[in-house]
């Protein structure tokens, strides 16, 4: 009572008065975290954990460093450029023995494997073979194989002998070291990423256009029709949307399949030969024309609600003074629905970006975007970190775009809904 | 952390089997009901032990999930034999004795039961399946394809062909179309130039291919006419064959077969239960059973002996069988050793190549 009596004393009234606010929005500040928190904490706990142990990965990996420490040690005490020496291959005849009663030879043999194909056997055999190897082991591990000597695998050795490695994010960009540690492209035969990441890029660009140009027309007529016509226009709109993707997807394969509705119906009226089928699917147009239809609603959606409370008479307005119907769209129309557009386009770009089961159905060779090959590591060769870093470049990627959107449209403008 | 990311990812799988005793990761589809026909069921009802199966796409990479994070909700899993192998040297599952393992019924240890290889480390081999290629009979009305050069044949056979989108199979099978013996494939395989010549015969087929991913792709491809042939699971293009009629054909020359295995995740709950199942699925008569609701080959040569008939009752299924004699006069047993070895670096070509 008397401290609160002595804030209202008229001396110190100004900073009282601020100091009283602050105490004041600080409470309603901490229930709001209060009311919050669940929520953030969900979403720590289910999104933001994972994510991040997950791209984690792409920069840690301790499967030789951890279990091949004399070698390491011996590679922290010698510079790059150093040849490997008696006690380099004593160290890694240690290991291999220790590697051996631990059962992590498989583990190191992988890491390594992911650089040079055909290694993980190497460390296998290595290590089961290496309780009799004799000194010098200079010359004994050479001799139970003579890859053992090669340098690009010592070099390869050393970067992996830290756990933190840029060497996922150099494979995921189509590069590697050379024996000599210095940074190269990739034989030609073996260079996939980079250019699958711009296909991928590409691809989402054209599905965003062109689910823009299919969808802008309906998003107007769905909200310029009496309320009952549109409500029945927005449930075939919406029907799709809730229809199962693979029930949506394989539909699209009875359409457009080389003995398909559509194809057979074109070879009916004979518009086309027999055998001169169009290919449609399983390849890049597959792809495009069922990623289109999939993510129509989402460039939709946004657009209608923000056509929805535009009053017809702005462009009424712009036509009795004089406008074109086409100038009156451009300068008056248009510019109205710009926060639609952004909304739609950002929605429908970032989504076809991480697209994976349509491609992986419809795409066959040429239709596969990047998302195919981070399945991939992910299910098939187990190889987490070549998928983790896969996935932070493209994410990456995504984030630099919605920067730029942000420069050029602004994030304010943004209305989804 | 790990934790988390172990939570997260082993939520959706636990949920349906928190109080089963012996939990079962497949692969769903024909060969995940044949296994819980002929295994999982009879299991339950005989032994009074809970038993559930769950299925994912490739179960090793949620086992590998789980062990990391520590928290392994299944117990018995079916894997890749080249999968195996890979967990199994990484410390992911668990050493099993052959000895624990149910003798033949005429005592025979398991050990000799087994076929050479159907036992490693860490897993039980209950079955042999193929990749094969089969054709529609009625797209061929007078010459038929016959052997995997015809495979290659667009101008004796015109027509697209289905091929699995994966370098693993389609090599080998390039190489053995091009004339190679099986014995030399993977020697070949392991030079740059016998790589060449793999990616180049499969260049001369490549604007004809339909690619697929996922084993139930083929006989659909085939029976929407999409292909006139294509490489296919041998169990698959049966169980078509014979439950929807459809006129496939399957062709046993340049097959390749492999084990597929049980095996069981370290540190997996119940593991005593865990143990009795794997003896009891891969005693002779359970694993005759399962040919019973798939034509994939049996593992023990006690079961090979038994008399094995489909789901009708009628259809003797030795023919059928990729162990039969007579379907491996030409066929390559797939190696794990050099897959395990070169998976990641000729896929990496595989998918350069697809995208040339």
């Amino acid at each position: 009572m008397t401290e609160q009596a002595a804030d209202r004393s008229p001396e110190i009234g100004g900073r009282a008065l601020k100091r009283a606010m602050a105490k004041a929005q600080g409470r309603a500040k901490r229930r709001a975290v209060l009311l919050v928190a669940p929520l953030l904490l969900f979403i720590l706990i289910t999104f933001v954990a994972p994510i991040g142990q997950m791209l984690f990965r792409s920069v840690h990996n301790d499967g030789f460093s951890a279990n091949m420490p004399a070698l390491a040690a011996w590679f922290a005490e010698n510079p790059e450029g150093t040849m490997p020496d008696e006690a380099a291959y004593a160290a890694l005849a240690t290991d291999l023995k220790m590697a051996r009663e631990n059962k992590t030879a498989g583990t190191v043999g992988t890491r390594i494997n992911y650089e040079i194909g055909g290694t993980r056997s190497l460390f296998t055999s290595g290590a089961r073979k290496a309780e009799d190897l004799k000194p010098p082991f200079a010359r004994s591990v050479p001799e139970m194989d003579e890859d053992w000597a090669d340098p690009q695998l010592w070099q390869v050795m050393r970067t992996a002998s830290s756990a933190y490695t840029a060497s996922f994010y150099l494979a995921a960009l189509d590069l590697t070291r050379d024996a000599d540690g210095h940074i190269v492209g990739v034989e030609e035969g073996r260079a996939v990423y980079v250019g699958l990441f711009f296909k991928t890029l590409w691809m989402s660009g054209l599905i965003t256009v062109l689910c823009l140009i299919l969808g802008y027309p309906v998003a107007h007529l769905l909200a310029t029709l009496p309320l009952a016509k549109s409500n029945l226009l927005m449930i075939l709109v919406l029907l799709p949307f809730w229809t199962s993707l693979l029930v949506r997807t394989t539909s699209w394969m009875v359409l457009l399949q080389e003995q398909g509705v559509i194809n057979n119906t074109l070879v009916a009226t004979g518009v086309l030969q027999d055998d001169n089928r169009l290919a449609m699917i399983y390849n890049q147009t597959g792809t495009i024309i069922a990623m289109v239809h999939i993510l129509l609603p989402f460039m939709i959606l946004p657009l209608y609600s923000v056509m929805r409370p535009i009053k017809p008479h702005y462009v009424r307005a712009a036509r009795s003074l004089g406008a074109t119907s086409w100038t009156a769209f451009r300068r008056v129309y248009l510019p109205q629905t710009v926060p639609g557009i952004g909304a739609g386009a950002l929605l429908v770009f970032i989504l076809a970006v991480g697209y994976y089961i349509t491609p992986a159905l419809v795409g066959g060779a040429s239709g596969q975007l990047i998302s195919n090959l981070i399945a991939y590591h992910m299910q098939d060769s187990l190889n987490w970190s070549m998928a983790a870093a896969l996935a932070a470049i493209l994410l990456a990627a995504v984030l630099v775009l919605y920067w730029l959107y942000d420069r050029l449209v602004g994030i304010d403008n943004l209305k989804l809904g | 952390m790990k934790k988390l990311l172990g939570l997260t990812t082993a939520v959706a799988l636990c949920a349906g089997a928190a109080n089963a005793d012996v939990t079962v990761l497949g692969w769903g589809g024909a060969y995940g009901r044949a296994q819980t026909e002929a295994h999982v069921k009879p299991f339950q009802a005989e032994t009074g032990i809970k038993a559930t199966m769950t299925d994912t796409d490739n179960p090793a990479a949620p086992i590998k999930a789980m062990v990391e994070a520590n928290n392994v909700t299944v117990n018995i899993v079916s894997l890749e034999y080249a999968d195996v192998v890979r967990l199994c040297d990484e410390g992911l599952l668990e050493e099993i004795d052959p000895a624990e393992l149910a003798p033949a019924p005429d005592g025979t240890p398991a050990e000799e039961d087994f076929l050479p290889g159907a036992l490693s480390d860490c897993g039980v081999s209950t079955d042999v399946w193929a990749t094969v290629f089969a054709y529609d009979d009625t797209r061929f009305p007078n010459a038929k394809p016959t052997t995997i050069s015809d495979f290659f044949d667009l101008e004796k056979f015109p027509g697209k062909r289905g091929i699995r989108k994966g370098a693993k199979t389609t090599l080998e099978m390039a190489l053995m179309a091009d004339g190679v013996a099986a014995d030399d494939v993977y020697d070949m395989l392991e030079t740059p130039e016998g790589l060449e010549r793999a990616f180049a015969k499969l260049d001369t087929i490549k604007n004809q291919v339909v690619w697929w991913e996922a084993g139930a792709q083929p006989p659909q491809l085939l029976a929407d006419g999409e292909v006139v042939m294509s490489t296919v699971y041998n169990g698959r293009i049966f169980a078509a064959a014979m439950t929807e009629n459809k006129p496939f054909v399957t062709v046993w020359d340049g097959m390749q077969y492999e084990f597929e295995v049980y095996a069981i995740p370290v540190n997996a709950p119940d593991m005593e239960d865990a143990k009795k199942f794997l003896s009891y699925a891969t005693d002779t008569q359970h694993l005759a059973d399962m040919t019973k609701y798939i034509s994939y080959g049996p593992t023990r040569k006690s079961t090979a002996a038994m008399p094995m008939l489909w789901e009708d009752g009628i259809t003797d299924m030795k023919p059928h069988l990729p162990t039969s004699e007579e379907n491996m006069t030409n066929s390559l047993e797939t190696s794990f050793e050099f897959w395990v070895d070169y998976d990641s670096e000729l896929n990496e070509r595989f998918n350069a190549w697809l995208a040339q």
